[in-house]
């Protein structure tokens, strides 16, 4: 095994870990912390089902952006729509044999690179160019974009002009997989394409990237829009109870 | 006029360049100590401030879910920049609900991220300084907490809940809000934001008895304290005299007259109103929310019903049965709590009430959708109802109405620019100029649709358009309480239990 491949299998194991234990702890925070008082955005849906497609509604269409400026929502939806099916294609590296719907996504997933692409090329425009959003941007965030860039790019580079060994990158994965360890094909753009995918996972739990958990826990959208009918008592809140009435 | 420059209305809203530190000096007064003592604060500026800022920051964060997830999930998209009334006013690019957010959020991250504590610069992190403090000030009171950026945000980040955590942070360390807490420390004290004793409150009622008589010749009560009633109303202290406030209360009298429902106000909880909310406090607003349980249960009513305010009908509707719940003891077969809207809009619907909209036919009415009312609440029972039932009431008691253009009503209504605990002579310019996007949209329905009056149901709102209209050119009469309206169609029957054969010429 050459050092890139020790290297490699480090990598991995370590940004798995931490974007799992990471991403896991943070999920667990939110869940306990608690929402004491009702807060949905109004008009908000009264019943239960009401919520849950009020959020399939958010982070399918993503209806809240949708109202607010169709530049970022046709940028942002194009962005994360093209990352979906590219991730699930990607699914094919990781699966033996490979699932028949991986298999029937294969060349939408391939193609949904260049709409992920200029999704974020429209982001990054909008963050140079719109004063407003240039006056609100920190480093990181136009650094986040670009290594979301270099990862599509990298990645489109290999499937449409200099294949990678995708027999090979299999067997490294499975390898880890299994703890059975394989060589890294070290060819340089796949070098390139897993080390950003690596800085990606270990980043994700300490980054802007949580509003993908985020979401789902936000109260303005989460809440069942019931006070009245139902009296809703954070832990916290009903200590100051107990005492004095 | 004003010793700031009035914006002018355009033909459009329009979104302006970024000026930064415009409104870096506009704070408002700095609570004295005494404001801050009733309400459990430090008197001053606590020496290790610091330290204890980011203490009570922890613990916000640990007790609000809100706070901690609206932190970490913002991925400054831009979606929210163009939506604040403020900074469409000022120009400010710290009144953009992200930017404002991130002056919290840039503490947050350089004392509870690893990010921040390792790499401020490239995750603009920044320490908790003097000149960060001066601009939380600042700015956390140039916000509404209307809440129409959470309407726009992907993750539904409420900016108002930050403004409060930080105020909340701010007053904990001894820097609170004059207004805001001062106010407070009256209700506590005497039971209303206005600081008027039970006496002159009992002496003004009677004297709208007197006024409502000699206008109808009826004997239309208004009645305070009186237990077994039916109903306690719970009303913003601001309807006992302020116009078109007082109207407005008129106009609820009247409705329960022709109803027959039994009412009275408290002298206790004489006031709709909990600024509990504007400072994010759960304890003062809870505590604020217990004299409505009080008054409740000593005179023995069956149902509370509240007056037209804006963000008290937030914490009523929302917060109510939370606070100061359970409502067990209360009449279950009507909602806990019920708004004056709901009741009349029932009245209405059950053809209880002899209205004549031509009685409004001097007017063309247009309504404004307070931020509270539209963003945090809700009426009847179902979703945007808090939208329909105002307008349904306002269509049933006149015959000219018109909505203002779509987006600046309903879920997307702008803020009147004096809520939040704003509506205060030492924050006029930022009130004025927060109103620019309401005013230009009413300045819009005047012209093309021959508006010429506006209507609200919330305290605030009135007030605040009251002193801000005159800015732009309209006069302070053009703003009305919807049961102001009500009050004008309501046929009274005269003599039901005095003066038979008395006859009302309407």
């Amino acid at each position: 095994m050459s050092v890139l491949s020790v290297f490699f299998v480090f990598l991995y194991y370590v940004a798995t870990a931490i974007l799992f234990v990471g991403l896991g702890y943070r999920i667990w925070v939110y869940f306990k912390t608690p929402a004491p008082l009702k807060i949905p955005t109004t008009p908000a849906p009264t019943t239960v089902g009401g919520v849950v497609l009020r959020m399939t509604r958010e982070v399918t269409l993503f209806e809240s952006l949708f109202k607010s400026n169709k530049w970022i929502w046709l940028f942002g939806w194009l962005f994360h729509f093209g990352l979906l099916l590219v991730l699930l294609r990607h699914l094919r590296y990781v699966t033996e044999p490979v699932w028949w719907w991986v298999t029937m996504l294969q060349p939408f997933g391939k193609y949904a690179s260049f709409a992920m692409v200029l999704g974020l090329l429209g982001l990054l425009a909008r963050r140079i160019v719109v004063d407003r959003v240039r006056y609100i941007s920190s480093p990181s965030d136009f650094l986040m974009l670009l290594l979301l860039l270099g990862i599509g790019l990298s990645g489109m580079l290999m499937t449409f002009a200099s294949k990678a060994d995708i027999v090979s990158l299999k067997e490294f994965l499975f390898g880890m997989m299994s703890f059975d360890l394989q060589p890294f094909p070290g060819q340089p753009v796949l070098v390139i394409h897993m080390l950003l995918v690596a800085l990606l996972m270990i980043v994700f739990p300490f980054s802007k990237l949580l509003h993908a958990p985020g979401v789902f826990f936000s109260p303005t959208r989460n809440q069942v829009d019931n006070p009245r009918e139902k009296r809703h008592v954070a832990s916290w809140a009903a200590k100051l109870e107990s005492g004095k009435r | 006029m004003a010793d700031f420059d009035v914006p002018k209305i355009k033909e459009d809203i329009i979104v302006p360049k970024i000026h930064p530190g415009i409104m870096e000096q506009s704070g408002p007064f700095v609570a004295k100590p005494e404001h801050q003592k009733d309400l459990g604060y430090p008197e001053k500026l606590l020496d290790n401030w610091q330290e204890a800022a980011i203490e009570k920051m922890g613990e916000l964060l640990k007790k609000y879910r809100s706070l901690k997830v609206f932190m970490d999930s913002c991925v400054k998209c831009g979606a929210c920049t163009d939506k604040c009334h403020y900074y469409l006013g000022t120009s400010d690019p710290k009144n953009m609900p992200v930017a404002r957010q991130d002056l919290f959020r840039k503490v947050y991250r350089r004392y509870f991220t690893l990010a921040g504590k390792y790499f401020p610069k490239l995750v603009g992190a920044v320490d908790l300084t003097e000149d960060v403090l001066d601009d939380w000030y600042n700015y956390y009171h140039q916000c509404s907490e209307c809440r129409r950026c959470s309407v726009y945000c992907p993750y539904g980040i409420d900016t108002a809940e930050v403004t409060m955590a930080a105020r909340e942070v701010m007053a904990s360390v001894g820097k609170g809000q004059k207004y805001s807490n001062e106010i407070i420390g009256k209700v506590y004290k005497i039971g209303n934001n206005l600081g008027l004793p039970e006496p002159a409150l009992i002496d003004t009622l009677e004297g709208l008895e007197e006024e409502v008589f000699e206008d109808t010749e009826v004997e239309v009560k208004y009645p305070v304290d009186k237990k077994g009633v039916e109903v306690l109303l719970i009303t913003p202290s601001a309807d006992f005299f302020a116009e078109p406030h007082v109207d407005g209360l008129i106009g609820y009298g009247k409705v329960f007259h022709q109803a027959g429902i039994s009412w009275t106000l408290s002298s206790k909880a004489s006031e709709a109103a909990n600024f509990g909310l504007f400072i994010g406090s759960y304890e003062n607003m809870r505590r604020i929310a217990l004299r409505i349980r009080e008054a409740a249960i000593e005179l023995g009513v069956k149902r509370i019903i509240f007056g037209e305010c804006g963000h008290a009908w937030r914490v009523a509707y929302s917060f109510l049965n939370t606070l100061a719940g359970p409502w067990d003891f209360l009449d279950q077969r009507y909602p806990i709590p019920q708004h004056i809207i709901e009741f009349t809009y029932d009245l209405i619907q059950k053809d209880k009430l002899k209205l004549d909209p031509s009685e409004n036919d001097h007017m063309t009415l247009t309504f404004h959708d307070s931020c509270n009312v539209a963003r945090g609440s809700r009426m009847g029972d179902k979703p945007g109802g808090q939208f329909e039932l105002p307008r349904a009431v306002i269509k049933a008691v006149c015959n000219n109405y018109v909505d203002m253009r779509p987006d600046t009503i309903g879920e997307g209504t702008y803020c009147c620019g004096g809520g939040g605990g704003l509506l205060t002579d030492d924050l006029m310019e930022v009130r004025v100029k927060g109103a620019l996007p309401r005013m230009t949209a009413l300045g819009q329905a005047v012209e093309e649709m021959g508006v010429t009056h506006m209507a609200a149901i919330c305290a605030i709102c009135k007030s605040q358009f009251s002193k801000v209209l005159p800015y732009y050119g309209f006069t302070m009469d053009q703003i009305v309480s919807v049961h102001q309206l009500v009050s004008n169609a309501i046929l009274l029957e005269p003599g039901q239990k005095n003066e038979p054969g008395s006859n009302s010429d309407d």
